[in-house]
This record gives structure tokens, C-alpha cells and sequence, in this order.
């Protein structure tokens, strides 16, 4: 009697889990995309109810050794794979495939009450390596200037400091923070801030920039500075920190993981794209998704 | 007269078992310790291997840098023991005079209500403490301080004693209503008043307990990991006031732990801030047991 009901629960399980593994897509990664992939997969899972997905963040490092530990099906990623991570990935029999669902650009912020419009990516770069520490030199008030970025494990942080920073170390006086989210509060409350983020995060519910912080227009040392906020000015190139947000999957998409990614990249996940405040991926990335079958 | 025998044999081999399987139990608490401690120095010895106990006593902590990278614990070490100070000195003069008037000026009803409100202040999750801090605490001290933010060691500070004050009363508390009464009405017949009795009768003799509830308070301040990683700004530069931003241990294991390959240099240098961070928990539980084994001694 006992020994039946063991088998019958033996099979439920295995039932269940095959189920589950086959229905059930796991996607972990990038904070900056994670509001963004959460609302994909919000409509995505109306149109296909048995699909179940699940979308979490913790930061693009966070997501690329989950899927390198092939413990994900997406990983979701605000910078490229490094070298090493995909070494690491094959080791463990994973082949990374990249695709880019959509452009970000990266934004500088400051306090809404700082009088600075504008700043060049050399500057930016020498504020975060701690070389001008404060406000005045910067034509600004005398403040000492109050450093908030994010952590080693976020893909922001490690994009910011290979292309604005030239790969040098960020200064020791950085205040490293958990979330996109909190950078905003905190920026808002610290009249010397200046940060860094996805320019989804700095819309409000209602659309408009926070009240608290500001937006600086950047250039690229040709004194033309322009602002993240125009969708022109990242089609034609011109703002110089601009970059794609990725998934990486274990091989080609196949099955419910190449469907999801095939409703991202169609034109109406491309419109929630631009809903949630980023841009639809274009140029160069479009070849690259076609090397991965879409 | 072979069966009372055989029935007494029995009953004996019962009371046996049974005192083998509570001494398992008090084994399986050690057990686990010892194998946190081995699991902790197994994992943390391919990075002293690999890079040198003196790259762990450097001030910075920076293993995903570019340029060169950098293990030092130093900053982490010092950001930790900043905050969890800085509770205490907050913590213990408000929560032993909280519970020396719980126990020897509230009445009986009074008590009934405050200390269980007190008790369900330990329920409060971390995370929503840290938020707390975020919003609140961080425009509050900054215009304090007139500094620019308010994410410090300060703020920290602040809330790690608010979440160890529950631990510090209700032990407290304990200690000090468990004074024999005999004690105090001997004090009170030789003329000292109610406040004398209490300062110089009372809380001496539930001293030792006191500190007991201090040292676990401490530990809790130690260990807190979600509150101080969102308050505390996280900065790697060793702090040089308690208005500077502070990193603690236990904040930058949780926040490099996800991202590290396992197996790599990063990941097992993490397990040597735990060893260190397991280390001083380990010396202040070991302190305060050793207090309060004092203190029981003394009632006896």
C-alpha cells in the first residue's frame, strides 16, 4: 500500500517538474532591464498563457554567472560578455548566443537644484576617478561633489567604467548603491550628487523626468553636447553613451525562449521598449540578431 | 518477580535512549558550528594560498578593478566595527533605562503591554529598517550635519540600534527584575531612595546580565547585513568620520557573492571576510557567554 502510493507520487512529480522545466522560462540579470523584461514578459505571458516566466535582477554579472552555471534560460545583461565569462561559459558546455533587445542611453544625473546643464565624457570620466572633487572647478557652486554609482556586480557600473572612466578605477569615495531605484532617491536628497543610470529610470509614473534630478547633455570632447532624452540623438549616434541591453541564451533560442525573444523583438515589443523609456534596437545590432535566427 | 525485573530493564534502557538522543541534539548545534568553521576556513584558504595574508591587511577593498585589484580588508573591517559601535553607544543607555523603568518603575500592567511592543520591534524585517533609513534618516541627517548626504555611519548606526534594542531590553529587563527583592528593601531600609536603590543596588547586582544582553545586541549589530548595505553608502575608501560613507563585511559579501565565478580568486576571498566576520561574532558570543555564565553563578 505504502510502496503504491510512493510510486504514484514518484510519477506525479516527475510529471510536474517535466512540466515545469518545459513551460517555465527563468531570466536573471540586469537591473537596468529588469522592469523592462518583467513588462515584456507580462504581455508576452497574456498572448501565451501556458508559458510561465519568471524575470529577476541582482545585476548583469548576477545574471551571466547564473547562465554560465546554467541555471537560466535568459540572462539579461546591460554590457556585453566579457572574454573570460565566455571562456567560463564553455568550460561548463554553455555557448552564450547575444542578442540585443533594445538600445539604452546611459544618463549622467545630477541634483534638480545644480546649476549644470552640460558636461564633457572627459569630465565625466575625472569626476568618477576622483580627480575633480568639486562643483566650482566645473563652474558650479563650491560643494564638494558627492560621488553615488552602482556595484562590480552591475553591468552599468562595469560599462560606465570602461567607456567613461578609459578602464580606470572608479574613486574609493563612491557611494555604491543597491538599485536604479535608489540612485534616484538619493540623488534627489544630495544637492552635490552626480550619477549614472538606464534613461528608462529617470521617467516618473508620469512620465516625465523626476522632479528631483537632472539630466546633463553630454559631448564627446566636440563641445556639441546633447541630451539622452531625444530619441534622434541616439539613431544618428551622436550621444556618445549609448548601448545595447542584451539577453544571452545557453545556444540559438529554441521552443517558448525563442518565441519570448521573437514578441521582444517584434514591433509591438519594440513599442514597450520605447514605453519603458529605452529605444528600439537598431543598426549594427540588427545583424547581430540575425546571427542568432532572428 | 522476573517480570517486575525485565519491566525495570526495560524502563531503564528507555531512559537511556532517550538521554542519547538530547545529548545528539546538543551535539548536532556543535556539529554544525564546527562544520561552518571548517566550511568557512576550507573555502577561504585558495585565496591565502593565492594571494598572501598581507593583500587581506591592505585598507582596500577592490577585486573587480581594472588596473590592479586589490583584497584589502582593512576599510571593510574598520566600516563594520564604526557601526556596530556606534548602535551600541546608542543602543545600551537607551535600552538599560528602558528596562530598568520596565522593571522597577512601570507597574505590573504597564510592563504586560510594553515589553511584548518592544519584543515585536525584533519582527520588523531589515530590508523595510533600511528602507526606513533611505527615505527618511538620509534627508534628516544630512540637513543635521549639514553635509551633502546622509548615507553614513551615522545613519547605520542609528538602526542597527533600533534593531538591537529589543535584545538589549528584554534581556536586560530579565536581569534586572530577577534582583532579589530582599536586595532592594534592604537598600530602601537604610534610607537610600527609590533612585539610589536603583542605581547603585539594583542594576550592579543584574550587572553581568546587562552586559550579556549588550554583547548579543552586539552580535545582531555584526551580523545585520540588509539595513547597513542600504544605508550606509557602501564607499570602499576607509572612512575617517562617522559622517563618511562606510562598507561593511557582511554588506560586500552580499553584494559580490551573486556575481562571482565560483571557483575563482574573488569568490574565495569572500569566504575570508566571512572567516574574519564568523571570528568576531564567534569572540563576542563567546565574551558574553562567559559573562553570563557569571552571572548565573553569582544568582546561585
Amino acid at each position: 500500500m505504502n510502496k503504491r502510493l510512493f510510486v504514484i507520487l514518484l510519477a506525479v512529480l516527475g510529471v510536474t517538474t517535466s512540466a515545469v522545466s518545459q513551460n517555465f522560462i527563468q531570466i536573471k540579470g540586469s537591473d537596468t532591464s529588469v522592469n523592462l523584461v518583467q513588462r515584456l514578459a507580462e504581455v508576452y505571458m497574456e498572448k501565451d498563457p501556458k508559458t510561465a516566466i519568471a524575470v529577476t535582477g541582482g545585476g548583469s554579472g548576477v545574471g551571466i554567472a547564473a547562465l554560465i552555471a546554467n541555471k537560466v534560460q535568459i540572462a539579461d545583461a546591460s554590457r556585453p560578455m566579457k572574454e573570460k565569462e565566455y571562456a567560463a561559459a564553455k568550460e561548463n558546455g554553455v555557448l552564450a548566443v547575444e542578442i540585443a533587445i533594445g538600445i539604452d542611453a546611459l544618463s549622467v544625473i545630477v541634483n534638480h537644484d545644480n546649476p549644470i546643464q552640460s558636461l564633457s565624457m572627459a569630465q565625466v570620466g575625472a569626476i568618477f576617478r576622483g580627480e575633480i572633487s568639486n562643483w566650482k572647478d566645473l563652474g558650479g557652486p563650491n560643494l564638494p561633489i558627492s560621488l553615488y554609482g552602482r556595484q562590480p556586480s552591475s553591468g552599468t557600473y562595469v560599462f560606465f567604467q570602461e567607456h567613461v572612466l578609459g578602464n580606470k578605477d572608479y574613486s574609493a569615495k563612491m557611494k555604491q548603491m543597491n538599485g536604479n531605484a535608489q540612485i534616484i532617491e538619493a540623488v534627489s536628497a544630495d544637492k552635490a550628487a552626480i550619477s549614472y543610470c538606464g534613461v528608462g529610470y529617470v521617467f516618473a509614473e508620469n512620465g516625465e523626468v523626476h522632479s528631483g534630478i537632472k539630466v546633463l547633455d553630454i559631448d564627446n570632447g566636440n563641445k556639441n553636447p546633447v541630451s539622452p532624452l531625444l530619441k534622434e540623438n541616439i539613431t544618428n549616434g551622436k550621444y556618445p553613451i549609448a548601448r545595447a541591453l542584451y539577453q544571452y541564451t545557453n545556444g540559438k533560442p529554441k521552443a517558448n525562449v525563442k518565441s519570448f525573444v521573437g514578441f521582444i523583438l517584434s514591433p509591438d515589443g519594440q513599442k514597450i521598449v520605447e514605453e519603458m523609456g529605452f529605444y528600439p534596437v537598431s543598426g549594427v545590432y540588427l545583424d547581430n540578431n540575425k546571427k542568432a535566427g532572428f | 518477580m522476573s517480570k517486575i525485573n525485565s519491566r525495570t530493564l526495560g524502563s531503564r534502557l528507555k531512559e537511556q535512549a532517550i538521554e542519547k538522543f538530547f545529548l545528539l541534539n546538543g551535539l548536532l548545534a556543535v556539529l554544525v558550528l564546527l562544520g561552518i568553521f571548517i566550511l568557512l576556513l576550507l573555502q577561504a584558504w585558495p585565496a591565502v594560498k593565492e594571494l598572501g595574508v598581507k593583500a587581506f591587511a591592505e585598507s582596500r577593498w577592490d577585486p573587480t578593478s581594472p588596473v590592479q585589484e586589490r583584497y584589502g580588508i582593512g576599510a571593510l573591517l574598520v566600516g563594520t566595527l564604526m557601526v556596530s559601535i556606534g548602535a551600541m553607544a546608542i543602543a545600551v543607555p537607551i535600552g538599560i533605562a528602558t528596562a530598568a523603568w520596565l522593571a522597577d518603575v512601570a507597574g505590573n500592567r504597564l510592563r504586560e503591554i510594553i515589553k511584548p511592543v518592544i519584543e515585536i520591534l525584533a519582527a520588523i524585517p531589515s530590508v523595510v529598517v533600511g528602507f526606513l533609513g533611505l527615505v527618511v534618516l538620509n534627508p534628516l541627517l544630512a540637513r543635521l550635519f549639514h553635509t551633502s548626504s546622509g548615507l553614513n555611519a551615522v545613519n547605520g548606526s542609528i538602526l542597527l540600534a533600533i534593531m538591537a534594542l529589543p535584545t538589549i531590553i528584554s534581556i536586560s529587563e530579565d536581569a534586572i527584575i530577577s534582583v532579589p527583592q530582599e536586595l532592594k528593601s534592604a537598600s530602601l531600609a537604610l534610607g537610600a531612595n527609590k533612585w539610589q536603590t536603583l542605581i547603585r543596588v539594583t542594576i550592579p547586582s543584574a550587572l553581568s546580565g546587562i552586559v550579556a544582553a549588550i554583547m548579543l545586541g552586539l552580535g545582531r549589530a555584526i551580523g545585520e547585513t540588509m539595513t547597513v548595505l542600504m544605508v550606509c553608502g557602501n564607499a570602499a575608501a576607509m572612512p575617517h568620520s562617522y559622517l563618511d560613507p562606510v562598507r561593511t563585511m557582511t554588506a560586500t559579501i552580499a553584494i559580490e557573492l551573486g556575481e562571482t565565478v565560483q571557483g575563482g580568486t574573488h569568490y574565495y576571498s569572500l569566504f575570508v571576510i566571512a572567516f574574519v566576520l564568523f571570528i568576531l561574532t564567534f569572540l563576542v558570543n563567546l565574551v558574553s557567554d562567559l559573562v553570563l555564565q557569571r552571572f548565573q553563578e553569582v544568582r546561585r
